[in-house]
């Protein structure tokens, strides 16, 4: 039984189809990817899996149906959402922002635990731990972004676009660091990219999603080789 | 001199009690980014539990009269229940209505609680106890009620500030005003905390009632010229700013109180209020401590 499996996903906003029967699956602990141009519907099959739109078909997560479930519901399964735009608490402090993402956690010690090792990830977000997180940079909000999650300890990440807007250099930071916790804490993550490059060199599988299909599955490597990939998304 | 001070000091009492009204005008603004013009009806209600707590009881229930302050936490909490069940039952259906429909909604509740409490207890004006013994008084500056409504004021400032500010349900509750989307994938259950923002509300606002009634006496009409003042207060100090709007509530009591008594008479202290909204509005309309909203067109 694979840990994540979607199996005919429709989605629409208003009158308009979005997604016209996805399906995929993904293995724990590993990184899949879901490639595709602006518009494919990767960020619609995100929120799909988080109940965060009106969905049709069949969604499982360990096992659990999780389609017509409540976001706040499918959050306690241990799945955290990095939001596509970051999600930031603006006016909230870097530290608050931080304890909001183990707000469903009881083990109180653990979460203290937990947040000095985050700082331990990310020093910068210690250094602005009393800052509005408004005020934070665009790089400096998706690494606060992906703590937030992490802070939920999860077994899933879903990560809407975590390279968007920031500078190549944080990108190789923060993929690195991303890397470094699918490693060591055996986080299974879901990440939709629009840098084929990027995502593909993160990840161990990927899809790709042309107009709400998938079009083209198979391992990272795999996809990297695909003629039709390396033209229209790897562009060499 | 004295005279003065004695103005000044009343005016901070009577600003409290503005205050604490324009605080809960500023939660529910933060919540739904709508002013709730039931907001002085329902602490009138609620008074009207306290009243009726102290002088017949419950016989439905054979509770006898109840002291003062029992009374007075059997209305908070019962204040409390009945904004989580007003939110509930009227606000969550039309959560994503237009504005005009809420205001309607608003407006209803208004005339609602307004008639029903008329229905239910006369529109006889009462006298309401005040709980502070006479020795607590300032001499010839404040009477006892005054400075005990000052305390009661502040004591529940501070416990909202310590509750918003240190425990993870108060920081939740802020998270979910502000980035309800946001709050959902962290876990927080929005509608719940909307729900509990109404109840604070209307237990900030049964206070507010409670500590107003012996100076305004009790009717159904009691809160309106309050609630006119607690809007002021509440667009002085900005009406998104929870410290602003208990800024702005002391100060409008001061100036309602010193301008009454000597500059244009108590017929007009109500017109203060007026000019004050109409001020803000043309001149500075995010208020002194609310934040200026910039959107990109």
């Amino acid at each position: 039984m694979a840990f994540l499996e979607a199996k005919s996903l429709h989605a629409s906003y208003g009158q308009t189809r979005v997604l016209h029967g996805i399906s995929f699956a993904m293995e724990e602990g590993t990184i899949t990817a879901l490639l595709g141009a602006n518009g494919a519907g990767k960020t619609t099959t995100l929120r799909a899996l988080c109940g965060m739109v009106k969905t049709e078909g069949e969604i499982r997560f360990g096992g659990e149906r999780l389609d017509g479930r409540a976001t706040e519901d499918i959050v306690r399964l241990g799945i955290a959402h990095v939001p596509d735009g970051r999600g930031t608490f603006v006016n909230l402090t870097t530290e608050e922002n931080l304890r909001l993402g183990a707000y469903t956690r009881k083990d109180r010690a653990a979460v203290e635990a937990d947040l000095q090792r985050i700082y331990g990830y990310f020093p910068r977000l210690k250094e602005r731990r009393t800052q509005q997180a408004g005020t934070l940079s665009g790089g400096e909000q998706q690494m606060l972004a992906v703590s937030r999650a992490l802070m939920l300890r999860p077994k899933l990440m879903l990560l809407d676009e975590p390279s968007f807007g920031l500078a190549p250099l944080i990108v190789r930071e923060l993929f690195a660091i991303l890397r470094t916790v699918n490693e060591r804490e055996h986080v299974s993550m879901l990440v939709v990219e629009q840098n084929a490059a990027m995502a593909l060199n993160l990840s161990d599988h990927a899809y790709l999603i042309e107009t709400g299909r998938v079009v083209l599955s198979g391992t990272a490597d795999e996809i990297k080789k695909n003629d039709a990939v390396r033209r229209s998304y790897l562009g060499y | 001199m004295d005279a003065f001070i004695h103005q000044v000091l009343a005016g901070l009492a009577t600003g409290g009690i503005y205050a604490s009204l324009a605080l809960a005008l500023v939660m529910i603004y933060q919540a739904t980014h709508l002013v709730n013009f039931a907001q002085g009806e329902m602490a009138m209600f609620a008074t009207y539990i306290a009243w009726a707590l102290i002088n017949i009881g419950i016989p439905q229930l054979g509770i006898p009269p109840l002291p003062y302050w029992q009374a007075f936490f059997v209305t908070v909490v019962s204040a409390f229940v009945l904004g989580v069940l007003i939110e509930r039952v009227v606000i969550r259906p039309v959560e994503n209505a237009p504005v005009l429909a809420v205001v309607v909604v608003f407006i209803a509740l208004l005339v609602i609680l307004n008639s029903v409490t008329g229905w239910m207890f006369t529109y006889t004006i009462k006298t309401f106890p005040s709980p502070f013994p006479s020795e607590i008084g300032f001499g010839r500056f404040m009477s006892p009620h005054e400075v005990g409504a000052i305390g009661v004021t502040m004591v529940v400032l501070v416990l909202l500030y310590l509750f918003f500010r240190f425990t993870p349900l108060g920081l939740a509750m802020r998270a979910a005003a502000q980035n309800p989307e946001s709050s959902r994938l962290v876990g927080i259950r929005v509608g719940w905390m909307l729900a509990l923002g109404w109840g604070l509300a209307a237990a900030i606002g049964g206070i507010a009632g409670m500590m107003v009634a012996p100076i305004v006496y009790l009717d159904p009409n009691m809160m309106g010229g309050v609630l006119l003042y607690a809007f002021a207060a509440a667009l002085v100090g900005g009406i998104d700013s929870p410290g602003g709007a208990v800024f702005g509530g002391f100060l409008v009591g001061v100036l309602e109180n010193v301008l009454g008594a000597f500059v244009i008479g108590n017929e007009l202290k109500l017109a203060v209020a007026l000019v004050l909204i109409i001020g803000v509005l043309t001149v500075r309309p995010s208020g002194i401590f609310g934040k200026v909203h910039v959107t990109r067109v």
